[in-house]
């Protein structure tokens, strides 16, 4: 091999191997880390598979929040318009959850069928709804205001 | 009136941008100086032009002109000065408006050190620089014109986001937009570079301030921004993995290949289709920060609402400039190619394989980034890729990266040999490794092996700029001779690799030792985290000069004394209603206390929601980040670039009269 050759092969060869290494840290990364998105009509249904980590996202119900006294525990609800969930967290709510505010919340599902949240998201101002609450409204076919006027 | 002026010096500038990109850009082609000269007096006046617009709109916010719809929506009349001067840039018109006068600032600059460089290279990255800020001052004035006016004009306007009311937002978003735009000069000396088909070592002498002057902003930008969300957002976390701090970090990981590939082509003449693709990608990357923040397809505290146009815009100009750039390397690229060998133990190849490896950082942050973004599109359904993804990827890509930096700067250009190094390092290596022991034992907390190996890592990083330091006195007479006879440019890449060595014992030791307690606290309840007990005493309502808060007031014991007492608020804006959860943090170089109110929870007992903190070497994350960003400047300010670049401009300047 000429130096030319040889240090374009150490080159190639240094690509390779790194990418491999990046491709399988990807992977194996990927695998455990993604999380799906459901709506409560998704999770109504029975969609979720047993015992996955996912994201719900929708409107939290008027009147839902209970605060547990002398812990940090709070129980809520979740509804799309058309169905409703109960999520239990343990831990500080974002400033900006209020009841009839679009949240996203990550956890999983107990035997009970409660949503058992780890981490409660509600990012912006008070007119600010996360994408996938939209989303999840469109998707179960109603309509948001509609269903805050009727309550 | 005046607003409309603003208006108008836009339109001109756009103008002046057209000029400025064609009739230089012409002339370099047909090879006619007297259309290249037009490059300079076009950026000096197409960067008054914007400053002129830039100026009103900042007028318009001093005065309280509530006609204008942008000063309404970001502005009010009881916002101080200092934020009315830094809520320009407080939303989407403004901030981009900031981008167009940055980049005309950097034009500007570089047509007035003009004369340093050859006149057709000053001319064509000129031209270069007129063509992306025609495409900024398009998108400013047909989908976010900050002077749009509003009849009737209210009142009052709607305030600035009360998280943007803090002295370090105000600087981090120029910061960062300095970096991201400060990019584009080595990208535009790249696009000449391929027209030309040559590219000489007096080259990347030109382009090394450029491109460590944006790494200097993007460093700093990103650091700011990380400690503002330490202490700004009210929780405690200082990196998010969120996509738009990823949009900032993939320029820089490719900005620091770039700086580092740069010097060798400088040096040693080689890898310069790498370095050439180094500067394509690293501003390609920072116009897809921009429409991944600009666009609002993310979910982000940083995506403001925005509509989907401007989107469609941003994408358009990225396809064009990456289009158009990674084209002209596919069709040019060969005519740089060099033949200057390396063999696998040496400077270049260490610079090379890192280069090479951030890099690949930087796709798998891409594709964690983009993964949702692009399933969406395809109709794959919505996920979203946890941070424990980016951590997972990130790290074990990063430990080789931290070694190869005191390998490789220790290592000689072209060829050296392995025993060699292997001495050299031999006792930096078994002092990291007492180091390293003595201070995990020293700690308190359980003996951790993630920590203990960082903790290596930072020692093996510093010990070795001990030994290169040693090899460079080796030969002075005297000490003194020898560290004044040192160029700047070595103490601050010393520097820098010092910094990052902070930064990794920083993250590492935080997380590891870190303890979080979120808890129900009613007023003499206590909780002990490490040797610290932490006690409510009481929580009382207070008044601010643009809020009501709740302050609580939390003393911190240590061994049964008294340490001190902490007051975090709760805030309540009075314009926009915004809550505000304002931590009270206590920081030296071993340790952090950290405590912030949650919310109310019985109104009877008087009970809250209480987290609280102890993270122990946190502030050395932000310390290294600073560190590095001192390092870069001193190496910018070396002046062996003004020495040589003058040089070169004689020994071409005549080359170009025999030309012509």
């Amino acid at each position: 091999m000429t130096p030319k050759q040889k240090q374009r092969f150490i080159l190639v060869s240094l690509l390779v191997v790194g990418l491999g290494a990046g491709i399988g840290l990807v992977l194996m990364a990927l695998n455990e880390n993604i999380n799906l998105f459901f709506t409560p009509s998704q999770v109504v249904a029975g969609e979720v598979p047993p015992n996955q980590r996912f994201r719900i996202g929708g409107m939290v119900t008027e009147n839902s929040v209970e605060k547990l006294d002398g812990e940090l525990t709070v129980l809520f609800k979740l509804n799309d318009s058309v169905e409703e969930v109960q999520l239990k967290y343990a831990g500080i709510l974002p400033d900006l959850f209020r009841e009839g505010q679009g949240i996203v919340a990550e956890g999983k599902l107990n035997e009970d069928g409660v949503f058992m949240a780890d981490q409660v998201l509600a990012k912006h101002d008070e007119n600010y709804m996360p994408p996938e609450v939209v989303h999840a409204l469109k998707a179960s076919g109603g309509d948001y205001y509609d269903n805050e006027k009727t309550e | 009136m005046i607003p409309e002026l603003g208006h108008f010096a836009l339109i001109l500038a756009l103008a002046v941008a057209l000029v400025q990109a064609l009739i230089p850009g012409m002339g370099l082609l047909r090879r006619r100086a007297d259309w290249m000269a037009v490059a300079k007096p076009a950026a000096l006046l197409q960067f008054i032009l914007v400053l002129a617009a830039y100026g009103i709109l900042t007028y318009s916010f001093i005065i309280h002109d509530f006609s204008v719809l942008y000063v309404a929506n970001t502005s009010n009349s009881e916002l101080p000065l200092i934020y009315r001067l830094s809520g320009v840039w407080g939303a989407h018109e403004g901030s981009l408006l900031l981008w167009v006068l940055i980049l005309s600032s950097w034009t500007a600059i570089l047509a007035l050190f003009s004369k340093h460089y050859p006149i057709d290279m000053g001319a064509g990255v000129i031209s270069v620089l007129g063509f992306i800020s025609i495409g900024f001052l398009l998108f400013s004035l047909f989908t976010s014109n900050p002077f749009i006016r509003h009849f009737p004009a209210p009142i009052d306007g709607a305030d600035l986001n009360p998280l943007l009311q803090d002295p370090v937002m105000a600087i981090h978003p120029p910061m960062l937009y300095m970096g991201y735009v400060g990019f584009a000069v080595p990208f535009a000396f790249a696009i000449v570079a391929l027209v030309q088909g040559k590219l000489d070592a007096a080259w990347a002498r030109w382009v090394r301030p450029w491109a460590l002057t944006a790494w200097v902003c993007l460093t700093g930008g990103i650091t700011l921004g990380s400690w503002w969300a330490y202490y700004e957002l009210g929780w405690g976390g200082w990196w998010f993995w969120d996509p738009v701090e990823n949009a900032s970090f993939m320029p820089w990981l490719t900005g620091t290949a770039l700086i580092h590939s740069l010097a060798v082509t400088e040096k040693r003449h080689a890898l310069r289709n790498w370095t050439v693709l180094l500067a394509i990608i690293s501003f390609s990357l920072s116009l897809l920060g921009t429409f991944l923040v600009r666009s609002g397809v993310l979910t982000s505290v940083h995506a403001f609402a925005s509509d989907p146009t401007r989107g469609v815009f941003i994408l358009a100009f990225l396809g064009l400039v990456v289009g158009i750039s990674l084209s002209l390397f596919a069709f040019r690229a060969w005519q740089l190619r060099t033949l200057t060998p390396f063999s696998l133990i040496s400077r270049e190849m260490a610079l090379l394989a890192n280069s090479v490896l951030l890099l690949i950082t930087m796709l798998t942050v891409l594709l964690g980034t983009l993964y949702p973004l692009i399933l969406e599109a395809l109709g794959g359904g919505k996920i979203s890729v946890g941070p424990p993804y980016f951590s997972r990827v990130f790290i074990p890509l990063m430990i080789p990266v931290v070694f190869l930096v005191a390998v490789g700067s220790l290592l000689r250009w072209r060829e050296d040999h392995l025993i060699k190094v292997i001495k050299q390092l031999r006792t930096p290596a078994v002092l990291s490794v007492v180091f390293a022991s003595v201070l995990l034992l020293l700690l308190p907390g359980k003996v951790s092996f993630v920590a203990w190996f960082a903790l290596l890592l930072t020692f093996w990083v510093i010990n070795s700029c001990f030994v290169q330091l040693q090899q460079r006195l080796r030969h002075s007479q005297s000490l003194m001779q020898g560290l004044r006879r040192t160029p700047r440019g070595w103490y601050g890449m010393i520097l820098a690799h010092v910094g990052l060595g902070f930064t990794v014992a920083g993250i590492a030791l935080s997380s590891v030792y870190s303890q979080e307690q979120d808890v129900h606290m009613v007023k003499g309840d206590a909780r002990i985290l490490g040797e610290y007990r932490f006690e409510l005493v009481g929580v009382e309502r207070i008044t601010g000069p643009n809020y009501q808060a709740d302050m609580g007031t939390i003393r911190i014991d240590k061994n049964g004394k008294e340490l001190m007492t902490l007051h975090p608020e709760k805030r309540i804006y009075n314009v926009r209603k915004n809550i505000m959860t304002e931590a009270a943090i206590h920081s030296n170089l071993m340790r952090d206390l950290y405590v912030s109110l949650g919310e109310q929870r019985n109104i009877n007992t008087g009970a809250w929601s209480v987290r609280l903190y102890y993270k122990p070497f946190i502030l050395w994350i932000w310390l290294g980040g600073f560190v590095m960003v001192l390092g870069g400047l001193l190496a910018v300010t070396d002046k062996r670039y003004r020495l040589q670049v003058k040089q070169e401009k004689i020994k071409l300047d005549t080359h170009h009269v025999t030309a012509s």
